[in-house]
């Protein structure tokens, strides 16, 4: 990398950069070479880092006005509604910034899916990535409960009694999550302390997965190693960061209505009633991002098992960078991969409007074949599909399809070769 | 170095396990209490106990009362209702437990209103037994609270209760 060449040009800047070398990052996040046919699937790294800072920001300025006491929590969070200057302007973004915040998630774990993006060398920047979205869906769970409404509490007792699952010590692990022997106030308590805490962690793993991200650079949609820099790479600053910007104001745009026109249509009115351990809603629903989940785990009939196959679902995607043997990395090469693909995004949302629909009849069937349809997907499919499937030619550069035609027979090496540049 | 030296394991390795094992039971003391803060506290287990007036309940009435955070369901049960829950084979059962366990004092059936599947409170009076069915994933309660049908692994819990008199129970 040219950075260590790095010299500011200011006589302060060279004094303070030989001490603490910020400007050499600096100038490494301007210049940092970035392939230059990435589409807008790519933005959507910017995207979520804007989501968590937006979610950080808006957090802290609820915290201001919130009670964590569960007498005085759903007062509360009506207070910052009605009284509080703007509150539910900033309640309304956070609320609907969660439910942002995992729209692009999702788009940009698909992309990665689709682009091949978590095969090597990129495998640790794939798992950094997991640990954030688990971290994200623990956060959003917990936030969900802060508000002390009906669904807050039941959706708690629901997911917190996941745990009572576990053999023996089951029981004893439910007591001490929620502090006493049901949700209660100590278990609202915790739960915005380690709320706020959370989105620190992901902080965190965001700078470690941009960090792990600039060590190979950045995969692209045809899924090739390039030389960095050459012509097959723009500088980030400016090319990328104005396309990265031009992205976020159409994503703002959506994000602009649901928060003005239908701030409350991704909740559930059930959460306008304040929190009755007496009286369960006749409909518990998660979140509209925790629905497939949801569908995995009531679609197995056995408490401890269902629990076992929604954790495994997503410890599924944690592997699959050993999962998916096949070296080619873009779907654009990989013919039959590509309609698997689009199987497991139909499979993941039928799962999530199974998750929505209640658990009996024909939903259920329903529920279990997309059930047992996705880890067929991860665990057989992949596997078997990066041996046996034929893939089409790759081009040796980014350039090269564009300038040479393509598919350029005289300057594309055989397969196998590339295989080997792979 | 003699053979019998080489044998022998070197007293610095010794230090060092006994270094690593002292400073390991050191870590977790320092530890525990920052884990044992999230279990019950007192105050929490200072309220394990509740005493409810049963004088007003009628045949077939089934009252619900708070006891640590959770509903408990006391329900007068019909001779028809206890006729029904006795004469169940326990072969047919899930959860096999004779309502004679469950209902000491056959007329009165006590029990947590927790289902057992994920903690809903089910609905009296409702499911297949026309007596409690669970809303959220759909489990069917006899008359004894037994889990008939559905995802719940078990019967709904009888906590510990006595008749202190013949109109107070005295739960936990």
């Amino acid at each position: 990398m040219s950075d260590h060449d790095y010299q500011p040009s200011s006589k302060l800047g060279k004094w303070f950069n030989d001490r603490l070398p910020l400007l050499t990052l600096s100038n490494h996040l301007q210049e940092y070479p970035t392939p230059k046919n990435l589409n807008y699937w790519w933005t959507f790294g910017g995207i979520l880092t804007f989501c968590l800072i937006t979610q950080i920001i808006t957090g802290i300025i609820l915290g201001m006005h919130y009670i964590a006491h569960a007498d005085l929590a759903f007062g509360s969070v009506e207070h910052i509604m009605r009284d509080v200057n703007y509150g539910w302007l900033i309640r309304y973004v956070h609320a609907n910034g969660a439910s942002m915040f995992f729209l692009a998630v999702y788009i940009h774990i698909f992309r990665s899916l689709y682009y091949g993006s978590y095969k090597a060398p990129r495998e640790v920047i794939w798992i950094i990535g997991m640990i954030i979205y688990f971290l994200m869906m623990a956060t959003a769970f917990m936030g969900y409960v802060l508000p002390w409404g009906q669904m807050s509490f039941w959706g708690a007792t629901v997911i917190t009694n996941l745990f009572s699952a576990i053999p023996f010590v089951g029981e004893s692990i439910t007591n001490w999550l929620w502090g006493g022997y049901s949700v209660d106030n100590p278990t609202l308590t915790r739960f915005f302390s380690l709320h706020y805490l959370l989105p620190f962690l992901i902080l965190g793993l965001v700078i470690l997965h941009i960090w792990a991200l600039h060590v190979p650079g950045n995969n692209n949609p045809i899924g090739i190693d390039i030389k960095k820099p050459s012509n097959d790479t723009v500088p980030f600053h400016p090319y990328i960061v104005i396309k990265d910007l031009f992205a976020l104001l159409l994503f703002l745009i959506v994000f602009a209505f649901f928060v003005f026109y239908s701030p409350n249509i991704l909740g559930h009115a059930d959460n306008y009633i304040e929190a009755d351990p007496l009286v369960t809603p006749a409909h518990i629903v998660p979140e509209w991002y925790l629905l497939p989940f949801y569908a995995i785990l009531r679609s197995v009939p056995d408490k401890l098992l269902g629990v076992i196959a929604m954790f495994a679902s997503i410890f599924v995607l944690v592997v699959l960078p050993w999962l998916d043997t096949s070296k080619v990395r873009s779907a654009i090469f990989r013919p039959i991969y590509k309609q698997f693909y689009w199987f497991l995004v139909a499979d993941v949302l039928i799962l999530g409007y199974m998750g929505a629909m209640p658990a009996e009849g024909a939903y259920l069937i329903i529920a279990r074949v997309a059930t047992a349809y996705y880890f067929l997907h991860f665990l057989v499919i992949l596997p078997v599909l990066g041996r046996k499937e034929k893939t089409l030619d790759i081009p040796l550069s980014i350039t090269e399809p564009v300038l040479g035609g393509f598919p350029n027979q005289a300057t594309t090496k055989n397969k196998q070769d590339n295989r080997e540049n792979l | 170095m003699s053979d019998s030296d080489k044998k022998k394991p070197p007293r610095r390795d010794f230090i060092l396990t006994a270094t690593t094992a002292a400073g390991a039971v050191g870590v977790g003391a320092a530890v525990w209490p920052l884990i044992d803060q999230m279990n019950p506290d007192a105050s929490v287990k200072a309220l394990a106990s509740t005493e409810v007036d049963i004088s007003g309940v009628e045949p077939g009435q089934s009252i619900t009362v708070l006891w640590r955070g959770k509903p408990v369901f006391i329900k007068r049960r019909t001779q028809e209702e206890i006729e029904s829950a006795r004469s169940v084979d326990l072969k047919d059962l899930k959860h096999p437990e004779r309502d004679e366990d469950r209902a000491k004092n056959p007329e009165w059936l006590v029990m947590l209103g927790v289902c057992t599947h994920l903690g809903c409170v089910p609905l009296t009076d409702k499911g297949d037994y026309n007596a409690w069915f669970c809303p959220c994933h759909g489990s069917h309660y006899d008359t004894s609270g037994r889990i008939r049908k559905g995802p719940a692994p078990t019967n709904m819990e009888v906590p510990k209760y006595v008749f202190l008199n013949s109109k107070t129970i005295k739960i936990g």
